[in-house]
C-alpha cells in the first residue's frame, strides 16, 4: 500500500489533535499549524508528481480490495487540485497569523482550520461515493465552526442560512447514496460506473440529476447560488478567502469527477451547457447592485464557477483541460481578491464603496495587490485568466457551442465593469475616511508583514499561472484525458 | 413490512419539507432532523430485506442481511446528530442575541431591494 496517499488528510488530523491539547493563542500552536501544512503542501506535490509520472495512484486502506474496501485514488485532477488548495490553506494561514485579530475573532482558529484542510484534501483523494460524502461533512463541520466562531449577530444570522441549506444539501446526498445502493448495489467509484451501464436510461438520468442536485448546491451554480453571498461575508477575511477560493471548488471537483466517470456523455450536455451559461450571467448581474467589496466579490465566485462547469459541459478534452486550468487561476485569484478585501476593510474600517477612496494615494501596493488579480478575473492578456478564458473559447468553438461561448465572452466585459467600479469607488477619488493619512502607524494593519507578504506571494503566484501557462496546461491536458478516458482509473481501483 | 418502512420514509421526507419551509427556526430544525431520519432510514431500506446476523459460521452467507448500509446509516446519524447539536447552539446563541425565533431577513439585501436609501447615503 501507498504510504504517501493518505498523508495529506492524516497530517492535518494530527496536527488538530495536538492543537486541541495546547493553548490556543500560544505560539508552538501557530509553528505546528504552519509546520503541518507546509508538510501537507510536499506531500501533495509529490503525490502530483507521481501521478503526473506514472499513471493513476491508489491504495486500499487496511489492506481489504476495492470494491469491498475504502479506496483513496489519486490522479493529475485529484493532485492539481490537492497541491492548488493546500497552498491556499498555507498562504492564508500565514495570512491569518499576521492579523492580530483572528485570535480575539476566532479563539480555536487553528485546530478548526486544520480540520478543515484536511476534509479539503480528503474529498480529493476518495474514491467512493460515501466516503466522499464523509469528507464533505468533515469540511463542512469546520466551515460552520468557522464561521460564526465570532458569534455576533451577523454571524449567527448568516451562519444560520449557510449551515441549514448545506445540511440540506447533505441529507439529499445521503439520499441520492441510499438510491444508487439500492439501484446497483455498490458506492465505489469506478464500480459504481461499470454497475450504473447495466442500470436503465432512465433511473441513471434520475441519479445523474439528484448528484448534480447536490453538488449544484454547494457549488453555488444557477439557481442554487442564493445562499452563498449572503453568508460569505460576514466571516472573518482569512476565513472567507479559504471559502470563496476553495470551498465551491469542491462541488465543482465533484461534479466534474461524478460526470465524466458516472455519466459521461459523448457530445456537448446541453444540460450543463445551459446551467454553465446562466450561472455566468446570472451571478454576473448580482455585483451591479452591491455596493460592499466582499458581497461583490462574493457574486463574482457564483458566476465564475459557471466558466468551470461550462468546461465540463462541452464534454472534450480540450474543454475539460481549460476548465481544469480555469479552476486552478480562479482558486488563487479569488483569494488573494478576498485578502485585499480584508486589507482594504482593516485599514478604513469599513467595506462599503461609498466611504472609501483614494486608497491609491494612501497605499499603492494595495493598489497594485488589488489590479493584478482583478484584471486576472476579467481576463486580461497577459494574465492568468486571459489563458483560461481563451482555452475555454477555443474549446468551447471547436465543439460547436457559440452562444454560450458568447455568454462568457459577454460576462467577462461585465466582470470588468465590476472591477473597475471597485477600482474607481476604493482607488480614486478624494481619501476616504478622511483621516485615513493622519492615523497613527499603529491602526495601518496594512503594515503587518505577514498579511501583505502572504497576499502579495499568492498574487506573485497568479501571474506566474499566466506567465507560466505552458506546463500548467500541459498538466491540465493530462488530467482532462484522464478524465475523459477513465481505464487507468478502473485499473488502478479495480485491479486489471 | 417494507412497504410500511417505504411510507414512513415518505412521510418523514414531507413532513421535514414542510417545517424546513417555516420561519421558526425551531421547526426548522425539527424538520431536518425529520429529514435526517427519513434519508438513514432510506439508507437502511437500500440494502434489502432483513436477513440473519452477519456472524461468520451462524449462518449461510447469502442469508445475510446487508451490513453495509446499515454501516453508512450509522455513520449518517452520527453527523446529522452531531450537526444538528450544533444548530442548535446556534440558535440557542441565536436567541440570546436577539429574543427571537425567527430567521431573520438580510439587511443588506432589504436595502438594496428598496435602493432608495442607498443613492440618498452617497449624497
Amino acid at each position: 500500500m501507498n504510504l504517501l496517499l493518505p498523508m495529506p488528510v492524516i497530517l492535518p488530523l494530527l496536527g488538530a489533535a495536538v492543537l486541541l491539547a495546547l493553548h490556543p493563542r500560544s505560539r508552538v500552536s501557530r509553528v505546528i499549524s504552519v509546520v503541518v501544512t507546509f508538510a501537507t503542501l510536499v506531500a501533495s506535490i509529490v503525490l502530483l508528481a507521481r501521478a503526473a509520472d506514472s499513471g493513476v495512484l491508489s491504495a486500499d486502506l487496511g489492506g481489504w480490495p476495492a470494491p469491498v474496501g475504502i479506496t483513496l485514488v489519486v490522479d493529475v485532477f485529484s493532485g492539481l487540485m490537492l497541491v492548488i488548495s493546500t497552498a491556499m490553506v498555507l498562504a492564508v494561514l500565514v495570512y491569518a497569523i499576521g492579523n492580530p485579530r483572528t485570535d480575539d475573532e476566532a479563539e480555536f482558529f487553528h485546530p478548526v482550520y486544520l480540520t478543515l484542510a484536511a476534509g479539503l484534501s480528503a474529498c480529493f483523494i476518495t474514491a467512493d461515493l460515501f466516503n466522499l460524502f464523509v469528507a464533505f461533512e468533515v469540511m463542512l463541520t469546520s466551515s460552520y465552526v468557522l464561521m460564526t466562531l465570532g458569534g455576533n449577530k451577523a454571524q449567527v444570522r448568516a451562519g444560520m442560512t449557510y449551515v441549514v441549506i448545506s445540511l440540506l444539501s447533505s441529507l439529499l446526498f445521503i439520499t441520492a447514496i441510499g438510491l444508487i445502493y439500492a439501484a446497483t448495489g455498490t458506492v465505489n467509484l469506478a464500480d459504481l460506473a461499470v454497475r450504473l451501464q447495466e442500470v436503465s436510461p432512465g433511473l441513471r438520468t434520475a441519479l445523474g440529476t439528484l448528484l448534480l442536485l447536490v453538488f449544484g448546491i454547494k457549488a453555488a451554480i444557477f439557481p442554487l447560488f442564493f445562499w452563498l453571498p449572503d453568508s460569505y461575508p460576514t466571516a472573518p477575511t482569512a476565513v472567507t478567502a479559504i471559502f470563496a477560493g476553495l470551498l465551491t471548488k469542491v462541488g465543482v471537483y465533484a461534479i466534474i469527477r461524478t460526470q465524466t466517470l458516472l455519466f459521461p456523455s459523448d457530445g456537448p450536455s446541453p444540460l450543463l451547457l445551459t446551467l454553465a451559461a446562466l450561472t455566468m450571467f446570472v451571478g454576473v448581474l448580482g455585483p451591479m447592485a452591491q455596493n460592499e467589496v466582499k458581497r461583490i466579490l462574493s457574486f463574482h465566485i457564483v458566476s465564475q464557477n459557471g466558466y468551470m462547469i461550462f468546461g465540463l459541459g462541452l464534454f472534450t478534452v480540450a474543454g475539460l483541460a481549460a476548465g481544469i486550468f480555469f479552476i486552478i487561476h480562479q482558486v488563487v485569484v479569488k483569494t488573494v481578491l478576498f485578502l485585499v478585501g480584508g486589507l482594504l476593510e482593516d485599514s478604513t474600517g469599513t467595506s462599503a464603496l461609498h466611504k472609501m477612496g483614494g486608497i491609491m494615494h494612501v497605499s499603492p501596493a494595495l493598489a497594485v495587490l488589488f489590479a493584478v488579480p482583478a484584471l486576472s478575473l476579467a481576463g486580461l492578456p497577459p494574465f492568468s485568466g486571459f489563458v483560461a478564458k481563451l482555452g475555454l473559447v477555443q474549446a468551447g468553438v471547436e465543439a460547436g457551442s457559440f452562444l454560450v461561448v458568447g455568454v462568457s465572452l459577454f460576462v467577462s466585459l461585465l466582470t470588468l465593469f465590476s472591477m473597475t467600479k471597485i477600482w474607481s469607488g476604493v482607488f480614486w477619488g478624494k481619501i476616504q475616511p478622511e483621516d485615513l493619512e493622519n492615523r497613527p502607524k499603529d491602526e495601518h494593519l496594512v503594515t503587518s508583514p505577514l498579511m501583505t507578504g502572504a497576499t502579495a506571494a499568492l498574487a506573485v503566484l497568479s501571474l506566474a499561472i499566466g506567465f507560466a501557462a505552458g506546463p500548467l496546461f500541459e498538466l491540465s491536458t493530462q488530467a482532462a484525458n484522464q478524465l475523459m478516458d477513465p481505464s487507468g482509473y478502473f485499473e488502478a481501483v479495480l485491479g486489471p | 413490512m417494507t412497504l410500511v418502512l417505504a411510507l414512513a420514509v415518505g412521510v418523514l421526507y414531507a413532513t421535514g419539507t414542510y417545517l424546513v419551509l417555516q420561519r421558526k427556526l425551531t421547526r426548522i430544525i425539527i424538520g431536518l432532523a425529520m429529514m435526517a431520519h427519513g434519508a438513514n432510514l432510506l439508507l437502511l431500506l437500500a440494502g434489502g430485506g432483513a436477513g440473519t446476523p452477519v456472524f461468520v459460521g451462524e449462518a449461510l452467507p447469502a442469508d445475510f442481511s446487508d451490513p453495509l448500509p446499515q454501516a453508512l446509516a450509522l455513520t449518517a446519524i452520527v453527523i446529522t446528530f452531531g450537526v444538528t447539536a450544533f444548530l442548535l447552539a446556534l440558535s440557542f446563541r441565536s436567541w440570546l442575541l436577539r429574543h427571537d425565533d425567527d430567521v431573520e431577513d438580510d439587511l443588506e439585501d432589504r436595502r438594496l431591494a428598496r435602493r432608495k436609501p442607498l443613492e440618498a447615503e452617497q449624497k
